[in-house]
Order: structure tokens, then sequence, then C-alpha cells
């Protein structure tokens, strides 16, 4: 994809340092809950459904605590204190950080995702980016009439650690039923349109202080390079190409997941993280594009 | 409503068509994973009887909607008897169950289960685990029973964290030799934990006692039922006095 004249003054490890990162910090998740059951010594346990950390730090996953409320369900302090931790580390580093740093469906998807762009397989169903919070909505209201937490039932993300942590069982199953819809039925359709958890986390980002910015869009060269490998691609247009219309250039978009790879794949260096505040370095726009 | 010019009115109905379409497609089709999501809930709902729940978890119905499978009680237990569900298998997916004839509960007395529970669907208010109720052990093997039988095998007794009070050993006459006894395990369902040490030990083949679950193992009277004798000495002598007692009539007797 990367055919562009720069990529080879950046080395392999430059052009994939935040998916390096990501990878490293997904497998670091799961390792540091699977340390306990191999080895004997316990940092975390549980699951990512709710863990203690070296036996004080309680986390609980907002969402599946959110289900619970609507089956009639008063949790105990130990879950709310849980959450609430959980949804003020979100708010601040951006929701779907969870989807891009923590998920190992995460895995799953992208590799989906690269097998179906080398091999040029139709994109298939894409519908429409709200349907994942219908399905939000839905889940809470099934959890409601039916007294359980639904999602739990299908949950991919909680039924592959809990198969990895616990006993494997069917798990397998679900995860490798993502990983052929997202490669035959819908390109980047289970994170991107239906997954309620990444809808969820995304709502609880929506004013989430670390972001991407498209700080030097000045230079951008229109090689469409960030396009091609982000996994929302609607959300990079106003920052990128809204200077005209006086848009910022920051992502704002709850939809992003702060997964970096723009600022990876760009060779005119656009991207970086920022704060939610910061201001594009509005260089004068020079003319940077590949003489016709 | 701009009626009058067709042109422009058109587009505008159309579009509102195609809006409302859609909106109707995707519901549709949000509520039908709904209702499946649901119907499965429901199913995940029927646990099978030798499924046994950790101490403190509610009824069935409140625990789907309490436990977020977290396994947390299952790392807390130190003998292994916990484990989490597997998809595929017939309990709900994820939650915490026992099968007392692998391994019991032995009823710690600190219930560390209990304890790391975060959400509080196994009952943090429960302290003393005599008072857990997992479930009811029943001798439902009573034709292969050895004390049944005759012999004195005792076991299930023996090993009963509550023995004399979870189960007793109630003598009855022999039949068959016409001068033994019999030496009947008894369950007194208001003791039992349900912990199962009696499943896990019963010396035949398949388990002569076994816990099941309370509503299965229990039958109820009806709420109108008085028990004369208990209301008797409730009341500190016969309710009505002063009864008249007829002569009895005897038969080839004249009156």
């Amino acid at each position: 994809m990367t055919d562009n004249v720069p990529s080879a003054s950046r080395g392999l490890l430059a052009r994939n340092k935040w998916l390096l990162l990501r990878r490293a910090s997904q497998l670091g998740f799961l390792a540091l809950f699977l340390a306990g059951p191999l080895t004997g010594i316990w940092i975390v346990k549980g699951t990512l459904a709710s863990s203690l950390t070296l036996g004080v730090l309680p986390l609980t996953d907002p969402y599946m605590l959110l289900q619970s409320v609507f089956a009639a369900n008063l949790p105990a302090t130990t879950a709310l204190v849980g959450a609430a931790i959980l949804l003020a580390t979100y708010a601040l580093i951006g929701g779907r950080v969870y989807c891009s740093w923590v998920c190992p469906i995460n895995i799953v998807t992208d590799a989906s995702h690269w097998l179906s762009s080398r091999f040029d397989i139709p994109k298939g169903w894409q519908p429409k980016r709200s349907l994942r919070h219908w399905i939000l909505g839905m889940t809470l209201a099934a959890s409601a009439v039916t007294g359980a937490i639904v999602w739990e039932l299908v949950n991919p993300i909680t039924l592959l650690y809990r198969g990895v942590l616990y006993g494997v069982g069917l798990a397998w199953a679900v995860v490798l039923a993502v990983f052929l819809f997202d490669l035959f039925v819908s390109r980047r359709g289970w994170c991107g349109h239906l997954c309620p958890v990444g809808a969820f986390y995304g709502l609880v980002g929506r004013f989430a202080l670390l972001r991407v910015n498209a700080a030097s869009r000045a230079a951008c060269d229109d090689c469409m390079d960030c396009y091609a490998v982000c996994p929302e691609p609607h959300v990079i247009t106003p920052a990128l190409k809204g200077a005209e219309k006086g848009h910022g250039s920051v992502i704002l978009s709850s939809d992003c997941s702060n997964c970096g790879r723009c600022i990876d794949v760009c060779d005119r260096k656009v991207f970086e993280f920022s704060s939610r505040f910061a201001q594009a370095t509005e260089r004068s726009p020079q003319p940077h594009r590949k003489a016709a | 409503m701009a009626a009058t010019d067709p042109d422009k009115a058109l587009p505008r109905v159309k579009d509102r068509r195609r809006f409302l379409a859609g909106i109707a497609r995707t519901a549709c089709g949000v509520g039908i994973a709904g209702l499946l999501l649901g119907l499965l809930a429901r199913q995940g709902g029927a646990r099978p009887a030798w499924a046994i729940r950790p101490p403190g978890a509610g009824e069935e119905a409140d625990f789907a909607g309490a436990c977020v499978r977290c396994g947390l009680c299952v790392r807390d237990c130190p003998y292994n008897t916990l484990r989490l569900a597997e998809l595929g298998t017939p309990v709900a997916t994820g939650t915490p169950y026992f099968v007392a004839r692998d391994i019991p509960c032995e009823m710690c007395e600190d219930i560390p289960c209990v304890v790391a529970c975060p959400t509080g669907a196994l009952d943090h208010g429960l302290t003393e685990i005599e008072k857990a109720r997992m479930g009811v052990a029943v001798l439902v093997g009573q034709e292969d029973c050895l004390n049944y039988l005759g012999l004195r095998c005792d076991v299930c007794y023996r090993v009963c964290p509550l023995i004399d009070k979870a189960i007793k050993l109630e003598k009855q006459h022999n039949m068959r030799t016409g001068a033994h006894a019999l030496f009947i395990p008894t369950v007194n369902s208001e003791q039992c934990t349900g912990c199962g040490k009696c499943e896990k030990s019963c010396v035949l083949e398949k388990a002569a006692i076994r816990v099941l679950p309370t509503e299965l193992a229990k039958g109820e009277l009806g709420a109108h039922y008085r028990l004369g004798w208990e209301e008797r000495e409730k009341h500190g002598g016969p309710l009505l006095p002063d009864i008249i007692d007829l002569p009895d009539r005897m038969p080839g007797v004249a009156q």
C-alpha cells in the first residue's frame, strides 16, 4: 500500500511503532491475567469483566455492570468502585482505547482485515455506524426484560478471556465466527459496526483528553494511506481536511480508538498524539503534493 | 409544506420514506437479535440439577443478573471446587458452579469465594458457612443404599460436617431378618448446607445420596395447613376445652 517515495526513509520499526506497542499492550494484559494460573504469581485475578490487581485494586467493566443494573440488581461496593475507576480512566484517555489497546478481539479482527485487503475480498455488508448504538440499547433493554446480563452470553471478548484462563469450551468457535464474519460478511464489521462494548466505551470517551491530532495537516500530500489503514476512516476527514471549514486539527470523534495507525503510516508525519485542546501547527501550506 | 411545488415536495417525501424505512430495518434487525439473545438468556436460566452454585448464590434468576462471570470466586476457592461453565455446556456460560461428586464444597469458615465476589452475586451477608443453602442432600437411591439394605455403611453420616444435625441415623426395624435394625440416613433440610460431602463419599458406583436444588428436593405444605399436635403444643393444651367425648360405639353391643 505504501509505495510512495518517502517510505524508504523510515524503517519498518518506525512505520509500525504504535502497532507494535498496541500488540504488546493487548498481549501484555492477557499475560498479566495468565501469569497467575500458569506460574502461580498472582498479579491480576479474574477476567476483563471484573478483576483484582495485587489484591487491592478492583476493576469492573462498567458496561457489564450497567447491564446488571438494568437487570434490576444492585451491585456491591467493590464492583461499583471498580467500575468508577475504569470509567474515570477511559473518560480521560479515550474510551475506545479499550478497543485498540486492551481488547483481544482487536487482534482477531485486525488479522481478518489484513487478509481481506491482502486478497482483495469484497467489503461486503457495510451497515451504518450507528447500528452499534442500537445494539447497545438492545442489550440494555433485553437485560431489563430477562433479568440477565445478556451480552455476556455471546460477548467474544470475555468468552476469549475466560476460554484462555478457565477452560475453552466452545469459545474458540465464537472467536472464529467473528474472524470469518469480518473476512467474508462485513469488512471491519464487528468492531466498527456491531460490538456494543466498543459503542459503550466510545460514548464514555466522548470528551477524552487524549486524542490524535493532525497537527501538520498542511503537509498532507493526499496519499490516502491513513484512510486505508484507519478502522474508522470517517473520523479523519474533519481534522485532516477541515482547515478551510474552520475545523480544528484534533480528531474529536468518539469513534476514534486512538490506535495510532495513522501516525504510523503517514510519511509526512502529519499525525501525533496530543490533548484535545491542541492546535494545528499551521505551517504555511507548502506545495508538498507530488509533481504531476 | 410546499405541497404546491411537486418538484420540491417529491424528493423530500422520498427522503423521509427512505429515512423511516432505514430506521424500521435497523429496529427490526436489532429487535430480532435481541429476541434471540433474550431466549438464550431464558434458556441459560435452566440450570441442570447436578450443577450446584457456590455458597451465597441467590435464586437462579437473580444470579444471572448479578454475576459478571469474572471467576474471582473460582480463583479464591482453596480446594478447586468451583469452576466456570464453559461455552457449550448446559450451565449458563461463564457462571460458577461445582459438581459434588467430583469435588464437594469443604465449607471454609472464612468463605473465601463469597468474600472474593465483587458484585455481591454471592451474598456478602453470608458470614457463617453453616447458614449456606447450596441445595439439599436427598437419599434418592434407597434401593441400593447399603444402610437401607441393613448394612452399616454410615459413610455419608460420618463425613457430614454437621453430623447428627444435617444427617441423622434413624433406627427402623429390619423386616427382612426380623431381628436387626436398619440405620436410615435421614437429612434435615433445615440444617443441610448442600455442601455435597455425603454425595462425594457415597461408596456406591453411583451415589445414592445426592445434593439437589432446594426447589427440586422439597415439598411444601399448603399455607392453610395446621398440624394439630403443633398447634396444641403452641397453645399449651387442647384448643377446644371441654370437648364432648362421645361414647365409642362398639360392634355387637346394643346401645
